[in-house]
C-alpha cells in the first residue's frame, strides 16, 4: 500500500495500546446486518506504471485542442495559459493546504485571495468581491437569491433570454426550490416590462450569442424601476468594454475560466462574484479582509463570517463553505502576468481575430448574418448546411467547430488562433456543401 | 425595564418603548461587530425577529418582547456597534410603539430576570 | 512585511508577450468601450514568480506535515494523480466537443460514477456538484423532487442532528426546507425516541453522517432508517465521514437513500487552500431519474451524455462538474483497489484510536469508547482548572509545527477538539503528535501564559479579527499604503 505507512508490526503495537484485540474489534460498533460481507467489486489495485498507462489510454481517446484548432466557446474559452501558472499553482503550499481557517499558517492563500478580490473589483468596478464560487452559473444563481431577499415587497427575478442556457437552467434550479418566481424575456420586452415586483434583472455581457447590448439603457431602466441589476460578464471582455459600474450594476458575476484555467472538459472553473457595498454583508462565500496581528504586523484573515453556514446554519446567506481557491490563485497569477497592458492586448487580439473570421466567413457567401450588434470574440452566423455535418467535416481537417444554437453557428475566436488556422478554417467552412 | 428569556430588555418612555439586549447577552456574544438594524415602520408580533447582531464567531437574532411597530432604529450602531458591549442598558436597538401594553406583564422584572439567569447557570 | 503584488508594480514592466498580429485591427464602437485601462499591476515574470513563491511559504500544506483536522480528512494527495489529471487529453478538452471526440473522457466519468455507486451500494451517480455543500444541496433537491413527484407536497421539514455540520441545515434551507433539530443522547448518538417523536408526514427526511461528527458509528442505524422510512421520509447520507467505512459497510445497506461524496476528502484530491473540490451524489435506483442532467450513460461501446431526463431536478452548475478534480479521484480508486480502500479505512480508524489512547490521561474524552476515523476530546479540564481554552491549545500546536485539529465542533461538546489523523500517517508521526498534545496539557498547568499568547513561532501571530469584521478592508487601495 503506497499511501499507508503503518506496518504490520506497528499495527500490533498500536492495537495493544488501544486495548483492542484486532482491527476488527475496533469496528465492533457496526452491526453485522449492515456489514459488507464481500470485497468491493472494483478493479484490482494498479501499480503507478499501470495507472499511468491506463489513464494515458483514456486521454488518448479524446481529440484535444493541442492537436485541433478550437473555434468553440459558449462559456469555455481556449485562451493561452502562461507557463508560470502551472509552476506556481502546483506548489504544495498552495495545492495541499486546507481552507485558511488558521490565519497564522495560511497567509499565502489569504494574501493571494486578498489580491484576487482587489483585481476582481478593478475588473468589474464593484466595491467588494468574495473569494470566489464554484463557477459562473452558480455565482449568478447566488446573486439572484440574494437580490430576491433584498426587499420587503418584491422578490421576482428576470433573466434575459440570451443568457447562457446552462446558466439559466442553474438559476432556475436554485430559485424554484426556494419558491422564488422568475421569468425569462428578451431585452426588448424587458425595457417595457412592469418591474414592480421584480427584485433583480440578470443580463449577460456580452450575451450568449456574443451581442453587446447598450447596457446603459438597460441599467437606467432597471434602476429607474427600483430593481437590482445583475450583470454576468466575460472577464476578458471587461478589459475593453465599459465597466459595469458605469451603467449601474449592483452585482457583477461571471465565469473566470478564461483567466488562466484550462477548459478541462468543463471544470474546475471559477465563479467570480462582486457587488456594491450595500450588499457586502449578504455576500455568499468566503471573504478575506485585512487586519493586524498582536505585534501590529499586517495580515489577512477570513472575515464577515457571521454570514456563513458554520455560524448561521439554516439562516446563512448561502450553504457554500468552500471557494475555488486554487482557481482564484490562478486568475490572480494570470492577471499579474498579463498585467495592465498584456490583459488588454489579449482582449484586443480576440476582437481582431474574431472579426477577421466573421468577415471571412461572410465573404465565402455560405453564411448569413444573424445580428447587427457589436460583438467581442464570439458571434453567430447562419450556415446553409447542417451544422453537425459541417463540424464533422471541419474535424476531419483539424478543427473543432462552433456550437449549434437556435440562432446559428456560435463561433469563438481567441488570441491563440493564428492567421493560418483562421484562413484554413474559413476556407474549409466555405467549401463544405453538405 | 422588563426582560425576556431571550435576554432582551424593553423600557417604556412616554408613548414609545426602547428595546435592547442585556449585559448577559452582550457578554455571551463577545465583541459585537455589526448590527443589522430593524427597518422602520415594520409591524411585528411578539416573538418576531426584530434585528440581528453579529460578533466575530456568532450571530444572534433579537426578538420582539411585545407586539408593536418599529419607529426608529438606532442609527448610531451602524458605525459603532461596540456601544452595545460598552453600555448594554444605555444602548437601544429600536424604538417602537407597543400595540398592547398588557403584553408587558408577561415579561420578567429585573429581580425575576436575575433569578432566571441564576437558574440557567445551574 | 510581505508586499502585495500591487506594491511591486512599475510602469513599463510586463511579463507577457503575444505573437505579432497578422490580421487587421478592429475597433469596437467607442460607445461600448471603456476609456481607462483596468488597473492591474505591471510586473515582470521574475516579480510574479518570486512574489507568489514567497507568499506560498507562509502556508502550511499536507506535504509539510501532520494535518489532523477533524471532519476534513486531510490525507496525503498522491502526486501521480496530478500527473494523470494534467494529461493534455483531459485538460485541453472543450466541454461542448461532440461525443465522438471525447469518448475517453466520458468513459472515465462513467467508470468513476460506477465505482462510487459500488462503494456506497447505490445505483446512479451525478458528478456535477462542485463541492460537498453543493452535493448536499443537490441531494436534498432530489429528495424534494421525489416527494413532489408523488404529489406529496406537505413535507416542509428536514431533520438534522444537533451534532451536524452547519452546512447540513444551510443546504436543506437552500432546497426550501424548514429545519428541525433532533438531539443526541448520552452516548453521542441520535436520540431514537426524540427522532420518532419528530418524524411525521410533514417531514421530508433526515440528514445524517455515519460515523457521526463525534466519530461514533450510529449503531442504531437500521432503526433510524425504519423510523424515517415508515413515515415516508428519505434518509440522506453526508459523505464527510466515508473514510471510516470503505469496504466495511455501505450507506445503502444501512438504509440510506441518497449520499454525497467529498472526493477532496475521502478520495485524496488536494484541497487547494479551500477548493476546488468535488461532491458527486449517488442515489438508490428509484431516485436515479431525479439526478441533475446530463448523466453519462453507455450504449454498447459508446458513451454519451443523456440530456433527455424529464424528471431531473435541473442543473446545479454549468457543464459536468469539476472534471479535472474527479479524474484524480478515479486515479486514486484505481490505485487503491478494493483491498486498498478497505485498508485505508481500517488504518484511519486504528490511527484515531491510537491517538485517543495516547492522550486519554491528559484530556477529558466525553465519549470514551472505540471511535471510528476521528474522535472529539474536551478541553474542559484545562479550561476549568487553568483557564486555558481549547483555542489556546490549538494555537500552541502551531508552535509545535502542526496544523491544529478542528475546534469548537461539534457544538455539543464543551471546548471540543476534533482529531482526525487519516490513514496516511505513520506511527512515528502519531507518537510525536501525542507527545506534543500531552506536553501542551502540562504547559496548561505550568505555564498558562505561554498558551494564552501562542502561537509564538509563526509568520504572523494571533490576529485582530474584531477590527477586520467591524471595519472591513476587503481590497487593496493605493491610498492605504501611502
Amino acid at each position: 500500500m503506497r499511501y499507508i505507512p503503518v506496518t504490520d508490526r506497528d499495527r500490533q503495537e498500536m492495537l495493544k495500546r488501544c486495548k483492542a484485540d484486532s482491527v476488527e474489534h475496533l469496528f465492533s460498533c457496526i452491526p453485522e446486518q449492515v456489514r459488507l460481507k464481500r470485497p468491493l467489486n472494483l478493479p484490482p489495485a494498479k501499480s503507478e506504471m499501470e495507472l499511468i498507462k491506463y489513464m494515458q489510454s483514456l486521454a488518448a481517446q479524446n481529440s484535444n485542442t493541442g492537436n485541433y484548432a478550437c473555434f468553440l466557446g459558449a462559456g469555455a474559452y481556449d485562451h493561452y495559459i502562461p507557463s508560470v501558472i502551472s509552476h506556481l499553482i502546483s506548489r504544495q503550499e498552495f495545492l495541499t493546504a486546507y481552507t485558511p481557517y488558521q490565519p497564522e499558517i495560511s497567509q499565502g492563500t489569504l494574501t493571494a485571495i486578498f489580491e484576487y478580490q482587489t483585481m476582481i473589483c478593478e475588473l468589474t468596478g464593484m466595491d467588494v468581491a468574495n473569494a470566489s464560487m464554484y463557477d459562473g452559473a452558480s455565482a449568478l444563481a447566488e446573486a439572484c437569491a440574494i437580490s430576491s431577499g433584498a426587499f420587503r415587497k418584491r422578490s421576482d427575478i428576470i433573466i434575459v433570454e440570451d443568457m447562457h442556457p446552462e446558466y439559466r437552467e442553474t438559476v432556475e434550479t436554485y430559485l424554484k426550490f426556494r419558491d422564488i418566481k422568475y421569468t425569462s424575456m428578451t431585452v426588448k420586452q424587458l425595457l417595457e416590462a412592469d418591474l414592480t415586483n421584480v427584485a433583480g434583472v440578470c443580463v449577460q455581457y456580452p450575451s450568449f450569442y456574443g451581442d453587446i447590448y447598450d447596457m446603459q439603457v438597460i441599467g437606467d431602466y432597471v434602476k429607474q424601476n427600483g430593481s437590482l441589476f445583475i450583470v454576468c460578464a466575460n472577464p476578458v471582455a471587461l478589459a475593453l468594454l465599459k465597466s459595469p459600474k458605469d451603467f449601474g450594476a449592483d452585482f457583477v458575476v461571471g465565469e473566470g475560466q478564461p483567466l488562466g484555467m484550462p477548459m478541462g472538459f468543463g471544470g474546475p472553473y471559477l465563479g467570480f462574484f462582486a457587488c456594491v457595498k450595500e450588499h457586502m454583508r449578504k455576500m455568499p462565500g468566503r471573504i478575506v479582509g485585512k487586519t493586524t496581528d498582536v505585534d501590529g504586523k499586517t495580515a489577512y484573515v477570513l472575515t464577515l463570517q457571521a454570514r456563513e453556514q458554520h455560524i448561521r446554519r439554516e439562516k446563512a446567506t448561502s450553504n457554500i463553505c468552500s471557494n475555488q481557491a486554487l482557481c482564484a490563485l490562478t486568475a490572480t497569477i494570470y492577471l499579474s502576468v498579463t498585467g495592465k497592458k498584456g490583459f488588454k492586448q489579449v482582449a484586443q487580439r480576440c476582437v481582431d481575430n474574431a472579426h477577421y473570421v466573421y468577415e471571412g466567413l461572410l465573404k465565402t457567401g455560405k453564411f448569413e448574418k444573424t445580428s447587427d450588434m457589436p460583438f467581442f470574440h464570439e458571434f453567430t452566423v447562419k450556415p446553409k448546411v447542417n451544422i453537425a455535418a459541417l463540424n464533422r467535416y471541419l474535424y476531419g481537417h483539424g478543427f473543432i467547430g462552433g456550437l449549434e444554437t437556435d440562432r446559428g453557428w456560435l463561433i469563438a475566436v481567441t488570441e491563440k488562433r493564428t492567421k493560418e488556422e483562421m484562413d484554413e478554417f474559413i476556407r474549409r467552412a466555405g467549401e463544405f456543401n453538405g | 425595564m422588563r426582560f425576556t428569556r431571550d435576554h432582551e430588555w424593553i423600557k417604556k418612555e412616554g408613548k414609545y418603548a426602547y428595546i435592547g439586549i442585556t449585559d448577559y447577552a452582550q457578554q455571551q456574544l463577545g465583541d459585537i461587530v455589526y448590527v443589522e438594524l430593524a427597518e422602520e415602520d415594520l409591524v411585528l408580533q411578539q416573538g418576531d425577529v426584530l434585528c440581528a447582531i453579529e460578533s466575530v464567531k456568532t450571530a444572534a437574532e433579537v426578538y420582539m418582547p411585545v407586539s408593536g411597530t418599529v419607529i426608529e432604529a438606532n442609527a448610531e450602531l451602524e458605525d459603532a456597534p461596540e456601544k452595545i458591549n460598552e453600555d448594554p442598558y444605555g444602548t437601544y436597538l429600536a424604538k417602537i410603539i407597543i400595540d398592547d401594553e398588557t403584553e408587558l406583564n408577561d415579561l420578567m422584572t429585573e429581580d425575576e430576570y436575575n433569578e432566571f439567569l441564576e437558574s440557567e447557570a445551574e | 512585511m510581505a508586499e502585495l503584488i500591487f506594491n511591486l508594480s512599475k510602469e513599463g514592466k510586463c511579463a507577457f508577450s503575444l505573437p505579432e498580429s497578422q490580421v487587421p485591427s478592429y475597433e469596437i464602437d467607442k460607445k461600448y468601450t471603456r476609456e481607462d485601462d483596468v488597473s492591474l499591476p505591471e510586473v515582470s515574470e521574475v516579480d510574479v514568480i518570486r512574489h507568489f513563491t514567497n507568499i506560498s511559504r507562509n502556508n502550511y500544506g499536507v506535504d509539510q506535515g501532520f494535518y489532523p483536522l477533524g471532519s476534513c480528512t486531510m490525507k496525503y494527495n498522491p502526486k501521480v494523480n496530478e500527473d494523470v489529471a494534467g494529461l493534455q487529453g483531459f485538460t485541453s478538452l472543450h466541454p461542448y466537443q461532440p461525443e465522438y471526440q471525447v469518448q475517453g473522457a466520458l468513459k472515465a466519468a462513467y467508470e468513476l460514477g460506477g465505482y462510487l455507486c459500488e462503494i456506497t451500494g447505490m445505483k446512479g451517480a451525478t458528478l456535477q456538484p462542485a463541492a460537498g455543500a453543493h452535493g448536499e444541496m443537490t441531494g436534498i433537491m432530489i429528495i424534494k423532487a421525489y416527494h413532489q413527484n408523488r404529489n406529496d407536497n406537505k413535507r416542509t421539514k428536514m431533520i438534522v442532528p444537533d451534532s451536524a455540520h452547519g452546512t447540513n441545515p444551510a443546504s436543506a434551507a437552500t432546497a426550501g426546507y424548514e429545519i428541525v433539530q433532533v438531539k443526541s443522547d448520552d452516548l453521542g448518538l441520535v436520540d431514537i425516541d426524540a427522532l420518532a417523536a419528530l418524524m411525521d408526514d410533514e417531514t421530508a427526511g433526515l440528514m445524517l453522517t455515519n460515523p457521526n461528527t463525534l466519530g461514533l458509528f450510529e449503531s442504531n442505524i437500521t432503526k433510524i432508517a425504519k423510523i424515517v422510512h415508515d413515515k415516508g421520509g428519505l434518509l440522506y447520507y453526508d459523505g464527510a465521514n466515508l473514510n471510516a467505512i470503505m469496504g466495511i459497510a455501505r450507506p445503502f445497506d444501512m438504509g440510506f437513500d441518497v449520499v454525497h461524496f467529498n472526493l477532496h476528502k475521502t478520495m485524496s484530491t488536494p484541497h487547494g487552500g479551500g477548493g476546488p473540490g468535488s461532491g458527486p451524489v449517488c442515489v438508490r435506483e428509484d431516485l436515479v431519474r431525479f439526478l441533475p442532467k446530463p448523466v453519462v450513460c453507455k450504449d454498447g461501446e459508446r458513451y454519451y451524455l443523456d440530456h433527455d431526463r424529464k424528471d431531473a431536478i435541473g442543473r446545479v452548475k454549468a457543464f459536468y462538474g469539476n472534471y479535472l478534480v474527479y479524474i484524480k479521484a478515479l486515479a486514486y480508486i484505481l490505485t487503491m483497489g478494493p483491498d486498498g480502500l478497505k485498508k485505508a479505512s481500517e488504518t484511519a480508524v486504528l490511527n484515531a484510536n491510537y491517538i485517543m489512547a495516547g492522550i486519554k490521561d491528559s484530556f477529558v474524552i466525553p465519549y470514551d469508547r472505540f471511535c471510528m476515523h476521528e474522535f472529539v476530546l474536551s478541553g474542559s479540564r484545562q479550561k476549568e482548572q487553568y483557564g486555558i481554552s481549547t483555542l489556546d491549545m490549538a494555537k500552541r500546536l502551531l508552535d509545535y509545527g502542526y496544523h491544529p485539529p478542528t475546534i469548537y465542533f461539534p457544538l455539543i461538546v464543551h471546548e471540543g477538539m476534533m482529531i482526525e489523523p487519516t490513514e496516511t500517517e505513520s506511527k512515528e508521526t502519531l507518537d510525536k503528535f501525542i507527545e506534543a498534545l500531552n506536553k501542551i496539557a502540562k504547559e496548561a498547568k505550568t505555564n498558562p501564559e505561554l498558551l494564552h499568547d501562542a502561537p509564538h513561532n509563526t509568520y504572523v501571530r494571533r490576529l485582530d479579527e474584531v477590527t477586520a469584521a467591524r471595519n472591513p478592508v476587503l481590497k487593496w487601495e493605493k491610498e492605504q499604503d501611502e
